[in-house]
């Protein structure tokens, strides 16, 4: 008997496989794919390489003055090496600028073990770090108590609006949940109270906020009463941010099953041991995203305090780019200050997309 | 279980009763909301005395006797405050409608490039997406005023699209049209033929609800829009008269002005916003699942009518909450015209006007009103469109 040998198999059409196979599907398709792509290759042909010319082959990147960038056809970023400090840490005393570098040191050091997923007691150390952490900032950067006094107005540049940000973003947290509370609340007074404000702040722009934090709060205090101007703002900022936070946190209340309530309640625990034991660490937890997307709109939204006369990052770049000294560089400037926020806004957005992803694990089918 | 001997006279205390406990806390917090309004307005009304501050709203017809730069009605400097008012907020309107408009159509663009099935054109508009919703408006704002538009040529070397529009330092300069002989017999032709389109789509829709044949209604729509006002302008004459602004001396005379504000406000927020709505049209159109896109074709539906008559309907459902409150935001974020100077509600009325009469109360009052009555009668309508397109399920 004779054995029959299989011949091999024919190897798959070299069309319909590898770069050029995904390259058929996704780019060539049919006539019309085919068109969109040389549409597409002459738009990037239009824009990339005069923009990677101008910002890095023809840039500008060593000196001190605006004579050094005479020569060159692309962007000086001398400019933004000249400024770089000031667009940092404002007019903040050179010499005391290690207390700002400490400050975020910190804060980086001190939050690590709470992304370690394996960390044990985290909620311990998580609330001890809010509770601590605070205080050693503003001892840092203001302080007081042996370290020498920098007043509010010297704060400036990346350090600002990130002060600006962060405080905004913890002090409209706990506001934000209990009018999320207050809106769901089974008594009308409280209800309409919180709904009227909720509703007020958000109808509003942020910047008649911080107008109306500016020349209004000083009318509604006594008059003995003076309020720093960062203050001022601070207010605007975390009143205006717990609305949304307040609405954020209404939507993962709703998501919450009924049978959570009526399991709480039935365990006989009372209100505020039933939100705070059962529904809220649920509530939270679900709406992580979503509070990390306000603050990215609250990180953008911290470029307005240039209305109230305060040098955040974007202020002090703007005002480089009107200092006579270094006129006709405004596009190094504002390319500079998008892509810090940009980095900023990109990597947060980012990050929220994966604790998405993780977060979502019992809920998605 | 019930204890008989301490009876209801504990269980009924005062104190834990569920619903004296929120009686008292309502009253609480009213009282506690009238005790800080009563301390704001307290120290408000000694603060306004000191100052030597009027209030009342008596400004609002006191000459403003201050310029404005752009304004849609006719306003000279001895116009009032009122009139102010009614400039700032026309111009608002002005460009968030011309905002609102754009980014709507570069954003639908967008979000269905971003789900072409051509992975560069997908990978683009990603690439779009990304940039541009992660800079603040105020920045984008800024870099198309200030590096941009400041630094375009003086009105001699303006940059020039086929000698009718220009574009220089001081605006964008567009041909305006005027009345030509043949405007009335073309206007009443439109009018007949929208009207006639009207009766077109009922009758073609009767049809097919009686006997199921359908008619090309669009291509008739547009026959009809397109051949009746021709026929007019053709017999009539041309219905506009075009000026085409031109270089006289050191500036353009003629034509439309759009003063550069204008064009960096609308420029910035348009393409600010189109990031967000295209997100939005793409998570609109792929939560309509496949399989309804598999029915229909089954059912025997061309793509075309798989697109619009089922694929579009759906996903405008989830498409249009959202975009609504971007909408909102466009508006919103339209005040921050009051950092580069066009003159819009909150630059004239809540900045000059409020400097000028040291009324801040009254200023910021009637701006943030303007605003809350807009985001709420927009929200209302939107309750309204939701509940009527929600799903009606069995």
């Amino acid at each position: 008997m004779s054995t029959h040998a299989f011949k091999p198999d024919l190897p798959p059409p070299t069309l319909s496989v590898g770069a050029l196979g995904w390259m058929r599907a996704n780019l060539f398709s049919n006539w019309f794919n085919t068109a969109l792509t040389f549409a597409a290759l002459y738009l990037i042909w239009l824009i990339v390489p005069p923009v990677l010319s101008w910002a890095l082959f023809d840039a500008t990147w060593t000196g001190s003055t605006r004579d050094d960038c005479a020569a060159g056809s692309g962007a000086c970023w001398v400019f933004i090496q000249s400024r770089f400090a000031q667009f940092m840490y404002g007019f903040y005393p050179p010499e005391l600028r290690w207390r700002v570098d400490l400050t975020v040191v910190l804060a980086i050091v001190g939050a690590v073990p709470l992304f370690v997923r394996a960390m044990p007691k985290k909620l311990v150390y998580g609330a001890a770090y809010l509770l601590v952490y605070p205080w050693l900032a503003f001892w840092l950067l203001y302080g007081g108590l042996g370290l020498e006094i920098v007043e509010t107005s010297q704060w400036g540049g990346l350090m600002l609006t990130l002060v600006i940000a962060v405080v905004g973003i913890a002090g409209a947290m706990p506001l934000g949940i209990l009018l999320a509370l207050g809106r769901r609340s089974e008594m009308p007074a409280i209800r309409v109270i919180c709904v009227t404000f909720i509703e007020f702040w958000r109808g509003v722009p942020l910047i008649t906020v911080l107008f109306m934090s500016s020349v209004m709060l000083p009318l509604f205090l006594p008059e003995q009463v003076t309020i720093d101007k960062l203050l001022r703002a601070l207010i605007a900022v975390i009143l205006f941010e717990a609305a949304y936070i307040a609405e954020v946190v209404r939507g993962g209340l709703q998501a919450i099953p009924k049978g959570q309530y009526e399991a709480a309640r039935a365990l006989g625990l009372g209100y505020w041991r039933m939100m705070g034991l059962v529904i809220l660490p649920q509530a939270l937890k679900m709406v992580i995203p979503g509070i990390v997307n306000t603050f990215i709109a609250l990180f953008k939204d911290t470029s307005l305090v240039i209305i109230i006369g305060l040098f955040d990052l974007f202020n002090s770049i703007h005002q480089a780019t009107v200092d006579p000294a270094w006129l006709g560089f405004a596009i190094e400037g504002y390319v500079f200050a998008a892509l810090v926020y940009w980095i900023f806004c990109f990597g947060m957005s980012r990050y929220s997309m994966r604790l998405e992803r993780r977060l979502h694990t019992g809920h998605k089918r | 279980m019930q204890n008989p001997a301490s009876g209801p006279s504990v269980r009924g205390s005062m104190m834990t009763d569920p619903k004296v406990r929120a009686w008292a806390f309502q009253l609480i917090a009213i009282a506690a909301v009238l005790a800080a309004g009563w301390y704001l307005f307290h120290n408000t009304q000694s603060n306004l005395a000191q100052r030597g501050i009027t209030s009342g709203f008596a400004f609002l017809n006191n000459s403003a006797g201050f310029g404005i730069l752009q304004s849609l009605i006719d306003y000279t400097e001895s116009d009032t405050y009122g009139r102010v008012f009614v400039v700032g907020l026309l111009n608002t309107l002005l460009v968030s409608v011309l905002g609102i408009a754009i980014a709507t159509v570069i954003g639908f663009v967008i979000g269905v490039a971003r789900l072409s099935p051509n992975w560069l054109i997908s990978r683009l508009a990603a690439v779009y997406i990304e940039i541009f919703r992660n800079i603040p408006p105020l920045l984008q704002i800024f870099f198309w005023y200030f590096a941009v538009l400041r630094a375009m040529p003086p009105p001699r070397q303006s940059h020039e699209l086929g000698e009718t529009v220009f574009l220089n330092i001081r605006g964008l300069y567009l041909p305006s049209p005027g009345a030509g002989e043949g405007l009335w017999p073309f206007l009443i032709a439109l009018a007949v033929a929208l009207v006639a389109s009207v009766v077109l789509v009922r009758w073609a829709r009767a049809r097919q609800e009686a006997s199921g044949q359908r008619f090309p209604v669009s291509l008739g729509v547009i026959a009809l829009l397109v051949v009746l006002p021709g026929i007019a302008a053709a017999v009539a004459g041309n219905p506009f008269v075009w000026t085409v602004p031109e270089l006289t001396g050191f500036n353009f005379r003629g034509g439309w002005v759009v003063i550069p504000e204008l064009v960096a406000l609308t420029l910035a927020l348009s393409i600010y916003t189109a990031a967000f709505i295209a997100e939005i049209v793409r998570s609109g159109i792929q939560s309509v699942s496949h399989g309804q896109t598999e029915a229909a074709r089954s059912l025997g539906l061309r793509p075309g009518h798989t697109l619009r008559l089922v694929i579009i309907p759906q996903a405008m459902r989830v498409i249009i909450p959202p975009l609504t409150s971007q909408y909102l935001n466009l508006v919103k974020n339209s005040s921050l015209a009051a950092a580069i100077g066009y003159p819009d509600l909150v630059s004239v009325f809540a900045g000059t006007v409020l400097n000028q009469t040291g009324q801040a109360i009254e200023t910021i009052a009637i701006t943030m009103s303007v605003y809350l009555a807009i985001s709420l009668s927009i929200s209302l309508l939107m309750n309204w469109y939701n509940k009527r397109i929600a799903l009606v399920e069995r």
